[in-house]
């Protein structure tokens, strides 16, 4: 115990009072747990702090309070099976999950499906794509006391929720995809009305980054705050537009192609400092190349199956055909009740999501069923970042970090 | 590129061994060769990703029951990816494996979750502590012994229960709290499933040893 100053009236020697006075202004550190269910946490990451006044001096995330098992329940599933799983990993773009976890499962069968179903998929993932990145940009605004660009953003979402409701039948959890195709071809039109989005999209994409990008509030709450250099990006293993905010331009859609990406033209933007403003640039211009990856991918929609017609054994027959005709209803019979039939071996295939890279490893013992599926998900990687990224900051720049990290728990904990 | 970084890798390390590998180059290696051969991938070759750690549990009795599995990527040489497998070292239920941390910080919590699900100890980690699943929690839920649907534990409430001198009880473990009651039903018999699975912590599978707990 510390004596009060007032009736401390002997000072007996100089070192004595020295180390008194440093212990006077050695104040206790607190601990705080930010979270579970804490506004700025973005779901259930619980990070529990230890706090010097109002500087964070040790941060240890804590994860898994959405774990829900789906490694496991997917050793227990046909490979079809397990696509309304997908929706759950990063549910604010189902539709890139879904078409990440059919290409993983289809490399292992050998399978390409038809230009006209890799189209579709682009079509969806760069919907997806931009979805994400609004509802990103709307919580990140948010976290920093910018309210209305969440207004504008959540009211964009919902055009394209509306697109993909017409598409799949779902505006959440969309399973779109099937191994070897998609559930049903695009609507009479849709493309269309993809496109008018487009077109009115863009000025309203400005006019929501105009609010934000020279902001003073915003910009003295994210330039040179949460900086993360090349390096650490790279060693913990961040990727999607964080490790492009920190000036690495890995991007697998131009790096290692795959549904067709290298038929269209697009740029990838990267950062220069790493700090919290860079990555919400990167977000903001990557919706911008995805509006010209959409105008690409349906000026030059291809005609033709939207399923793999050659693989018999993996996707369904149509469904009039079943109904009529013998040997379609045996196909689509052992189909549901033992999977799509795959071959021993193990793929690692990943896609370039919203929030990074999804990979899928798959590993096959012959059959419907994986004997292991493993997903890495870009938000369990980037949160790994928090302990480094966290020491020395200011409480408030923990929410502006974990803000434009743009994180989902349902990915993170699986 | 691909070519070249395989012949160089051969040659530096005899002891790999090709792996049946649909798309990316694969080795296994043994337990001792894993983080020179991955150092040597990274500062020689550029695959500074580690984009991927886990394990693959072959089930009970097989040998070497578990594997260990590195995926990497090298970002500039044309996002090549390289898979390493390395078998672990010890007994069946006290299987390790070195720890890639040194390497790259960002394994430190992959090799938790490694930990957390299959029970891998990971020699030199700097913290291998449970991620996913609560500290203290008694088994490794990705082993294949581990039914798929559960065992009752208890829950991790022992301080809650001293300080508010009221009892903890666990929700019913099928639909949430606001299923009444699912009595003696076995989800994974009541549930259709692809595999077979119908033992649980009540019913032992057949041929199978009762499953153990962990003690930590």
């Amino acid at each position: 115990m510390r004596t009060p100053m007032a009736t401390d009236y002997s000072f007996p020697d100089n070192a004595a009072r020295a180390a008194a006075a440093a212990d006077e202004f050695q104040p206790e550190k607190m601990s705080l747990s930010m979270g579970p269910s804490h506004p700025s946490t973005h779901g259930v990451l619980r990070l529990q702090m230890e706090l010097d006044g109002e500087t964070v001096t040790k941060a240890d995330p804590v994860v898994g309070y959405l774990h829900r098992g789906d490694e496991k329940i997917a050793e227990n599933m046909t490979y079809n099976q397990f696509v309304p799983y997908t929706d759950r990993l990063d549910y604010l773009a189902p539709l890139a999950n879904n078409m990440a976890y059919a290409i993983a499962v289809e490399r292992l069968a050998g399978l390409e499906v038809p230009p006209r179903c890799q189209a579709i998929r682009v079509i969806t993932a760069e919907m997806a794509r931009i979805s994400s990145h609004l509802m990103g940009l709307g919580a990140f605004g948010l976290d920093v006391g910018a309210w209305t660009v969440l207004l504008y953003t959540l009211e964009e979402r919902e055009k394209l929720y509306k697109l993909f409701e017409e598409l799949t039948g779902a505006r959440f959890t969309t399973s779109y995809t099937r191994i070897g195709g998609v559930t049903r071809d695009v609507p009479e039109g849709w493309l269309g009305r993809v496109n008018a989005f487009c077109d009115q999209f863009l000025p309203i994409l400005e006019e929501i980054l105009r609010l934000l990008t020279r902001n003073k509030i915003f910009m003295d709450r994210t330039v040179d705050v949460g900086v993360i250099s090349k390096t650490d990006a790279l060693a913990y293993g961040l990727t999607g537009p964080n490790l492009r905010g920190s000036g690495v331009a890995l991007d697998l859609r131009k790096d290692k192609p795959y549904s067709g990406y290298e038929q269209y033209e697009f740029d990838v933007p990267v950062g220069t400092t790493g700090d919290c403003y860079d990555r919400y640039l990167v977000r903001g211009e990557e919706m911008r190349q995805s509006v010209r990856i959409l105008r690409q991918a349906i000026a030059k929609f291809p005609e033709g199956p939207w399923y793999a017609t050659d693989a018999r054994r993996i996707f369904a027959p149509p469904k009039d055909k079943v109904m009529t005709s013998m040997e379609e209803l045996i196909q689509n019979f052992m189909l549901v009740t033992e999977g799509p039939q795959m071959p021993p071996g193990e793929v690692y295939f990943e896609a370039e999501n919203p929030k990074g890279i999804l990979g899928f490893y798959v590993v096959s013992k012959g059959g419907g069923v994986p004997y292991r599926l493993k997903i890495r998900s870009p938000s369990f990687c980037n949160l790994s970042i928090l302990p480094k990224a966290c020491v020395g900051i200011l409480i408030s720049d923990v929410v502006a970090i974990l803000g434009s990290l743009d994180f989902v728990m349902g990915e993170c904990d699986r | 590129m691909s070519a070249e970084f395989v012949t160089a890798f051969k040659s530096r390390f005899p002891m790999a061994v090709d792996r049946a590998s649909a798309d990316h180059p694969a080795f296994n290696l043994p337990y001792d060769e894993v983080v020179p051969a991955l150092r040597f991938l990274r500062d020689q070759w550029g695959f500074e990703l580690l984009m991927d750690l886990t394990a693959i549990d072959g089930g009970p009795g097989t040998e070497p029951r578990f594997t260990v599995v590195y995926h990497l990527l090298a970002p500039n040489r044309g996002a090549t990816y390289v898979r390493i497998a390395a078998p672990c070292a010890g007994p069946e239920d006290e299987p390790a494996a070195p720890s890639v941390v040194g390497l790259w910080p960002g394994a430190n919590w992959h090799e938790r979750e490694c930990w957390d699900m299959f029970g891998i100890r990971f020699d030199g980690h700097p913290d291998l502590r449970r991620i996913l699943m609560w500290d203290g929690y008694p088994y490794h839920p990705l082993r294949k012994e581990f039914p798929l649907a559960g065992v009752e534990t208890d829950l991790p409430v022992a301080d809650i229960q001293e300080e508010t001198g009221t009892r903890v009880v666990a929700a019913p473990m099928a639909g949430g709290p606001f299923v009444a009651s699912t009595g003696e039903v076995n989800l994974t018999e009541a549930e259709p499933r692809a595999l077979d699975q119908s033992w649980s912590d009540r019913r032992v599978q057949p041929g199978q040893t009762p499953l153990r707990q962990v003690k930590e």
